[in-house]
């Protein structure tokens, strides 16, 4: 099933290079390529069984036998989620594609195959085929941000891909270190099998194994001080790539830290909880600064990204607290972030760019009173701004408490002044709504039309969850629960092994 | 000891090889047709594969024979070389059907000359002492000398030529001049050997205390060898005629170069180290391993300011030749006491893959640079449209070569690098990660030029012969088959490897 999960939107962006039609011809193929992925992923999800294993779905079969690489796939409640949201944000993007029309199959079998590749990465349990995934996804950004891009669309595509490729090639070392630390026999790249071995003793010190993962996922995130490419790429990129980026790119970082740093090197993690609960600060407070002296309304959606993702990293310090206390949710929280977050910051772009196809700029001083020209536009930033300054029925108020309260034991200072993060969100959230949306109608906005019926079902697809999540988040923590179990059991197993080192 | 049939056979690839250069060669003088020429010299390469399977067969059945008494060593390890070499050159010479027009009237000598010095590169693959390696590396080179500057009245070819020559000539020097050390340390030219002669590595482990300055002798004679082959291998610091004769020498030339040369080369270091002096008590790990991180660092920091896509592709090749050079300094840190072929086999894949993907480069060049002669990056803006196949190839090429799954580029760095953690030179894996990073942003410039920027003049398409779309349709299935099923190469790599470390 994860197999036709990865390769069905492949498939689709196969068929949409091939088939030869009208542009109208390539947006149904694309459509139906995702809506057929949303019901996979759907279907995978109500099936998952969070009381079941703790991997399922998983298909087995060697691939380079010479050197123990698999074609390893498998679900857990970390994952399951998240390839969800793929598959929901994935029906975003080609909605919010429909008005492109330069080289339109090309650029919708670029799309595809990014949902592909991301589905790849979250579907994964063996490193290598992790890892090929994770660098297969960096083409199609690169294709989509410097064709269809706007504004210094080359000089941010490079740079995307470059610090992306920088950041890997640590994580590609760090995993070689780990695959070489055993005896020939027992030298392995399954996740599964990894996650219960010891590897407090490896060939390099565990902590620069744990640094290289480190890296790789702290560009992605993005941590602050590896972030600059973020604003630039999601500036210059087209709406549905935003979308993409925001929603499922970023939230390969946190699913790596939370897979890889936390599930196998508990007491790295542990260690490093300190320095990531002040990154953590520096990343809410710093990204929320940013943001207020945003002009272009992209970018201030970009740096809100950044000051969001600061509270994933919270909810991974809150492992300081120490294995006796540790509960599981501040990680669960950081989970919970990852997803809505994804919904919600999509929904935003969603918007922005549907703004921008209309008035051809995105700059907020331009704007004012637009509510009064589209209404249902106007519904859809409200919706995503009140998200995402968490207010309680949508899902970015589940998931910020969460961390908050599982990290607030461990790190009282830095919560605090993170919870603080909040409070500016919701400043620039409404200042923003109301120097756009409201205000007094402007003469030269009185032709813009509101959102066509396409619009709608891009901005409902993202609409939809945040509420159903956001009123009932058990539908989402108890999965995450089931994946998050498994972290802290390793949390405990470390402990015995301080505690074995020690007797 | 007289010759026998069992000799002939065992060199029955580089005899077939010879004979059709021959006859190629004569054919000119009764036809000019291109067409001939080649069928002629691809006949002569089946013969060779025919008789280089035939041959595997007999060394899987048998073990590794050796002919000329002890002067071959024909194994399975120089199998693969030669397989490698005698395919790189069939694809050279049929991408360069069309391009061979400019040799008129000598079309059917650059043919020979190609064949020639494929036989000299299988010859050095299988030479099991130091005379050998000595003659068999001349033969490989000097019909290089006369197929670099074989486009007369041009001065970029003849100043290409004529710089191959020269440092050739160096390096045979430094060469010479550490095989004396090593003869006089060891008193014997084996480096392997099947009967009663002594080999280097045995009369070495025996003791060198009798010999003038004993051990100093071995490091003299090792440092002048890895000098001298560090020319052919475009190891820095001898690196400095690649990106020159790579961008003055016809096409087809510098695709053989790249690809069919450097694969023996690394085949004659990897056999002359490990077998002859990987018992010695010198750290060659260390030596290669830093000469690896030089190596791609300055070939990859210097590429990014090229301009001319054949020089970009010289820079590549000395970087390629670091990225490699990690599998030798792998092969090395392990030493004898833990046999372990991870590192060489993890070359001789590389060295396919990268065959595969220097001579996509190199044959999309030749295809877009057909007419126009122009080799300029900017140049390329706008290919895209232009030659669809020769800009894919060219793109996926370049990918590969960047080491982007999924292409056998990737799969070979994760081999070398495998391979350099696996003798705990975690460092030199990393150096090579972040080469990689480097590399991508010269490559993908290339790419986004073909892609993304308008032609600037007319953007008529670029025909392409069928020869050269065969060309690029092989080597395009190459990189990418290899990268999604790497195992069965690998494995043939593996047992390769393998025959010696035994």
């Amino acid at each position: 099933m994860l197999t036709a999960i990865t390769f069905v939107p492949m498939i689709g962006a196969a068929l949409a290079m091939a088939v030869r039609g009208s542009a109208r011809t390539t947006r149904l193929i694309a459509l139906t390529t995702v809506l057929a992925e949303l019901g996979l992923t759907i279907s995978m999800y109500v099936i998952f069984n969070a009381q079941g294993d703790t991997y399922q779905f998983v298909q087995r079969a060697p691939w380079v036998s010479a050197f123990g690489i698999e074609f390893l796939m498998g679900v857990d409640g970390l994952s399951a989620p998240l390839v969800l949201l793929n598959g929901i944000l994935g029906v975003a993007a080609v909605l919010v594609s429909w008005r492109v029309e330069t080289r339109v199959r090309e650029y919708f079998m670029w799309l595809l195959l990014l949902q592909g590749a991301v589905m790849g990465v979250f579907a994964s349990l063996d490193l290598i085929l992790f890892f090929i995934f994770w660098e297969l996804e960096l083409v199609p950004m690169f294709f989509l941000i410097s064709i269809w891009g706007t504004g210094r669309k080359d000089y941010s595509a490079m740079k995307f891909l470059l610090f992306t490729f920088l950041g890997s090639a640590f994580m590609f070392a760090a995993i070689l270190a780990l695959y070489f630390s055993f005896p020939a026999g027992e030298r392995t790249f399954d996740m599964t099998a990894l996650i219960h071995k010891d590897l407090t003793n490896l060939i390099v010190p565990s902590s620069l194994v744990f640094s290289g993962f480190l890296v790789a996922f702290a560009v992605k995130l993005p941590i602050v001080p590896l972030h600059t490419w973020l604003p630039d790429a999601h500036t210059d990129a087209p709406t549905a790539v935003s979308v993409m980026l925001a929603g499922v790119l970023l939230k390969m970082g946190g699913y790596g830290l939370l897979r890889i740093n936390a599930g196998m090197f508990p007491d790295e993690l542990a260690a490093a909880a300190p320095l990531l609960a002040m990154l953590a600060v520096v990343n809410v407070l710093y990204g929320a600064f940013i943001v207020m002296r945003q002009t272009d309304l992209k970018r201030l959606v970009a740096y809100s990204s950044v000051s969001h993702m600061g509270f994933v990293v919270l909810g991974l310090a809150s492992v300081g607290a120490g294995a006796a206390q540790l509960d599981g949710t501040g990680l669960n929280g950081a989970a919970m972030q990852l997803f809505t977050h994804g919904t919600i910051t999509g929904l935003l772009f969603v918007v922005v760019g549907l703004v921008y196809d209309r008035a051809h700029t995105r700059h907020i001083a331009d704007m004012g009173g637009l509510s009064g020209r589209m209404p249902l536009i106007a519904i859809g930033f409200m919706v995503a701004g009140l998200a995402s300054l968490g207010l309680p029925t949508t899902s970015g108020f589940a998931a910020e408490i969460m961390v908050f309260l599982g990290t607030f034991p461990a790190y009282g200072l830095a919560t605090a002044l993170c919870a603080f993060g909040v409070v500016l969100a919701a400043g620039y959230i409404l200042w923003t709504a109301q120097r756009t949306m409201f205000g007094p109608p402007l003469e030269r906005w009185a032709h813009l039309q509101d959102a066509t019926r396409v619009d709608v079902a891009a901005m409902g697809v993202l609409i939809v969850p945040i509420f159903v999540f956001g009123v009932y988040p058990a539908l989402l923590t108890d999965v995450f629960d089931a994946g998050i179990a498994p972290i802290i059991a390793s949390f405990a197993e470390s402990a015995s092994f301080v505690a074995g080192r020690g007797g | 000891m007289g010759i026998t049939g069992k000799d002939l056979f065992l060199i029955a690839p580089e005899l077939a090889l010879v004979v059709a250069a021959t006859v190629v060669v004569l054919s000119g003088l009764v036809s000019r047709q291109r067409q001939l020429t080649l069928g002629l010299a691809l006949l002569g390469l089946a013969a060779t594969f025919a008789f280089g399977i035939a041959l595997w067969d007999d060394v899987h059945a048998n073990g590794a024979q050796s002919a000329f008494n002890d002067s071959l060593i024909v194994d399975k390890f120089a199998l693969y070389i030669k397989f490698l070499v005698a395919g790189t050159a069939a694809l050279v010479l049929i991408a360069g059907l069309e391009y061979a027009e400019r040799f008129r009237p000598y079309e059917s000598e650059f043919s020979g000359l190609v064949l020639f010095s494929a036989s000299g590169l299988m010859l050095l693959a299988a030479a099991a002492d130091l005379i050998t390696i000595y003659v068999s590396l001349e033969l490989a080179t000097l019909p290089v000398v006369a197929l670099a500057a074989f486009v007369r009245m041009r001065v970029a070819p003849i100043e290409a030529g004529v710089k191959y020559l020269l440092l050739s000539a160096v390096s045979s020097a430094f060469l010479l001049y550490g095989f004396a050390f090593l003869y006089g340390a060891s008193g014997t030219m084996q480096v392997v050997s099947s009967g009663s002669a002594p080999t280097i590595a045995q009369s070495l482990a025996a003791g060198t205390a009798a010999v003038p300055f004993g051990g100093l002798a071995v490091m003299a004679g090792a440092v002048l060898a890895t000098a001298g082959f560090g020319f052919k291998l475009s190891m820095v610091p001898f690196q400095m005629w690649t990106p020159d004769v790579y961008e003055g020498a016809p096409t087809p030339v510098g695709a053989f170069l790249a690809t069919a040369s450097k694969a023996a080369a690394f085949a004659v270091v990897l056999r002359l180290f490990y077998e002859a002096l990987g018992g010695s008590s010198a750290d060659w790990s260390t030596l290669f391993a830093v000469l690896a991180a030089i190596t791609m660092t300055i070939g990859n920091l210097v590429a990014i300011v090229q301009s001319n896509v054949k020089r970009l592709l010289g820079y590549s090749a000395i970087a390629h030749a670091g990225y490699m050079l990690i599998g030798v300094a792998a092969v090395t840190a392990h030493g004898q006491e833990t046999p372990d072929a991870s590192g060489i086999s993890s070359v001789l894949f590389y060295l396919a893959g990268y065959a595969a993907m220097t001579l996509a480069a190199f044959f999309a060049v030749l295809v877009l640079t057909q007419h126009s002669g122009d080799e300029r990056i900017e140049a390329m803006a706008g290919i895209g449209k232009r030659a669809p196949l020769a800009a894919l190839a060219l793109a996926v090429a370049l990918l590969g070569l960047t080491g982007i799954p999924p292409t056998v580029g990737f799969m070979g760095k994760l081999f070398l690098f495998n391979a350099a953690v696996n003798s705990g030179l975690v460092w030199l894996a990393v150096v090579g990660a972040v080469n990689s990073v480097v590399s991508a942003y010269y490559y993908v410039g290339i790419i986004r030029t073909m892609y993304l920027r308008q032609p600037t003049g007319e953007a008529t398409p670029i025909a392409a012969a069928f020869s050269g779309r065969l060309a690029l349709v092989v080597t395009l299935a190459a990189i990418l088959v290899l990268g999604f099923w790497p195992g069965g190469l690998l494995e043939v790599a593996r047992t390769a490897a393998s025959g010696l470390v035994s």
